[in-house]
């Protein structure tokens, strides 16, 4: 187990400007968790600080394990714009088992097994760049779900699809709640956030606001701006 | 001194009488071209695309190195690599000079640093695109450079196209390392620059002639297949 999280002051500023204050918090496993906030507020940013892609400025981020190798294996992110390789849905998911060190037998089962998680099965052998944006999507959580991850984080993965893409992916990331796998996501979408979030962080400008079960935040939210931003004002105009 | 028209004409029938002479220079050109192109592509896609990912001391003024060294002037190479094969030199041991291998060898270090500036040019514009996703599938350094190099690999033709078309056009550097040897070294730019300086412009015009079609027949497969990749992957 690397959860639970730990964000110890953590801080992030490029360019001389502060895009995340010095921030502490800890996430532990079984609720999802939204990262709600309007565009802009860090989310993103937030996202990669605690997956590793960012180094922080300041602060650290911590995991209850120590092996760096682990801590990598058990996390893996779907972005809002997937990047396939140019090769088909099946191989871009062995790839990423490929790189995970399972082992080569393996590797075509737990393929086949993750698409058919994600309704992709027919298209397994189609060339990945060709499909639709949202059956690449689809097939960037497939590839997630290959490698049975503790941690899926997800940065707006619906930002960019229809509605009838959005409400498949949304299954798809609600079977990987039910299936034990840790959820963060990030998004600006309130009613996505109710649907999928059992607790809400709420970002604005680099801060965390406010952190609440979702119950309780769409009914009552104790901040100023995430009322407002619930209300669908723009709390800083 | 013979009109251009007399001169296309003798080409055209040394061409069309599968003139010997004429395919065994046609045929040596291609191989000593094609196996330097072969030798530069397996170092300078690997070197490439390791600049293109990798952030190391040193790493900008490498770039401009071999930017610059894009246009290394093949009479210069041609001198370097005949010192460095020559008996005294300290590759004279191979026994390699006025040897198509020599041609190979001084072609292959011309057209190196072409493929590897073009191909550092090409990764690091689709890492832009990649980094984030590989980088948190766990592929980073050499391994992310060669699934970058793999993933565009129908783009990076175009930087070994340059390169052949480089390897095959110069004439500095194959004449000093080969010797223009009747038979056994002479290419078709090398005849083309003796037979011009002899008076026989037919024999040069039906090699210049032959040298662009080739090239341009290369370049058309090429085109075709970077076209049929680009439908069928994406």
């Amino acid at each position: 187990m690397i959860l639970p999280l730990k964000l110890d002051q953590l801080a992030f500023s490029a360019g001389g400007r502060e895009i995340i204050p010095p921030l502490s918090l800890e996430i532990g496993a079984g609720v999802a968790t939204v990262i709600l906030g309007a565009n802009g507020a860090g989310k993103s940013v937030l996202m990669r600080l605690m997956h590793g892609l960012l180094a922080p400025t300041g602060g650290r981020v911590v995991w209850s394990e120590t092996d760096e190798a682990r801590i990598r294996r058990q996390q893996a992110m779907v972005f809002q714009r997937p990047v396939m390789l140019r090769r088909s849905a099946l191989a871009n998911v062995i790839y990423a088992l490929k790189i995970a060190n399972v082992s080569a037998r393996e590797r075509e089962s737990r393929a086949l097994d993750s698409l058919k998680e994600v309704g992709l099965l027919p298209l397994a052998h189609r060339p990945a760049r060709v499909l639709s944006g949202g059956e690449q999507q689809r097939l960037a959580l497939a590839r997630a779900w290959a490698l049975h991850p503790e941690v899926l984080f997800l940065d707006e993965p619906t930002a960019s699809l229809d509605p009838s893409a959005t409400r498949e992916i949304e299954t798809v990331i609600k079977a990987f709640d039910a299936s034990g796998t840790k959820i963060v996501m990030a998004t600006h979408n309130l009613g996505q956030a109710q649907r999928l979030g059992d607790e809400v962080l709420f970002i604005h400008q680099g801060r965390l606001v406010e952190r609440t079960l979702a119950d309780g935040f769409f009914k009552r939210p104790s901040s100023a701006e995430a009322a407002a931003f619930i209300k669908g004002e723009l709390p800083w105009v | 001194m013979p009109t251009f028209a007399d001169a296309l004409y003798g080409a055209l029938a040394l061409i069309t009488s599968r003139d010997a002479q004429l395919a065994g220079i046609v045929a040596l050109s291609l191989k000593v071209s094609l196996s330097a192109v072969v030798c530069a592509t397996l170092l300078a896609l690997p070197l490439g695309a390791a600049v293109a990912v990798t952030r190391f001391r040193g790493r900008r003024v490498l770039i401009v190195l071999l930017n610059a060294l894009m246009g290394l002037p093949p009479v210069v190479v041609g001198l370097v690599v005949y010192l460095l094969l020559s008996r005294a030199g300290p590759l004279g041991q191979l026994g390699i000079l006025f040897t198509p291998a020599a041609m190979v060898f001084a072609q292959t270090i011309l057209i190196l640093p072409l493929i590897a500036a073009l191909c550092r040019q090409a990764v690091e514009d689709a890492w832009i695109e990649y980094e984030e996703q590989l980088r948190s599938l766990g592929a980073v350094g050499m391994r992310a450079a060669l699934t970058l190099v793999w993933d565009i690999r129908f783009s990076l033709l175009t930087a070994v196209l340059a390169g052949l078309g480089r390897a095959s056009a110069e004439v500095g550097a194959v004449i000093i390392v080969g010797g223009n040897i009747d038979g056994v070294t002479r290419v078709m730019t090398t005849t083309i620059a003796l037979e011009t300086s002899k008076g026989d412009l037919s024999l040069a015009l039906s090699l210049g002639i032959v040298l662009i079609l080739l090239v341009l027949m290369l370049n058309a497969a090429a085109y075709l297949l970077k076209e049929a990749a680009q439908r069928r992957y994406g």
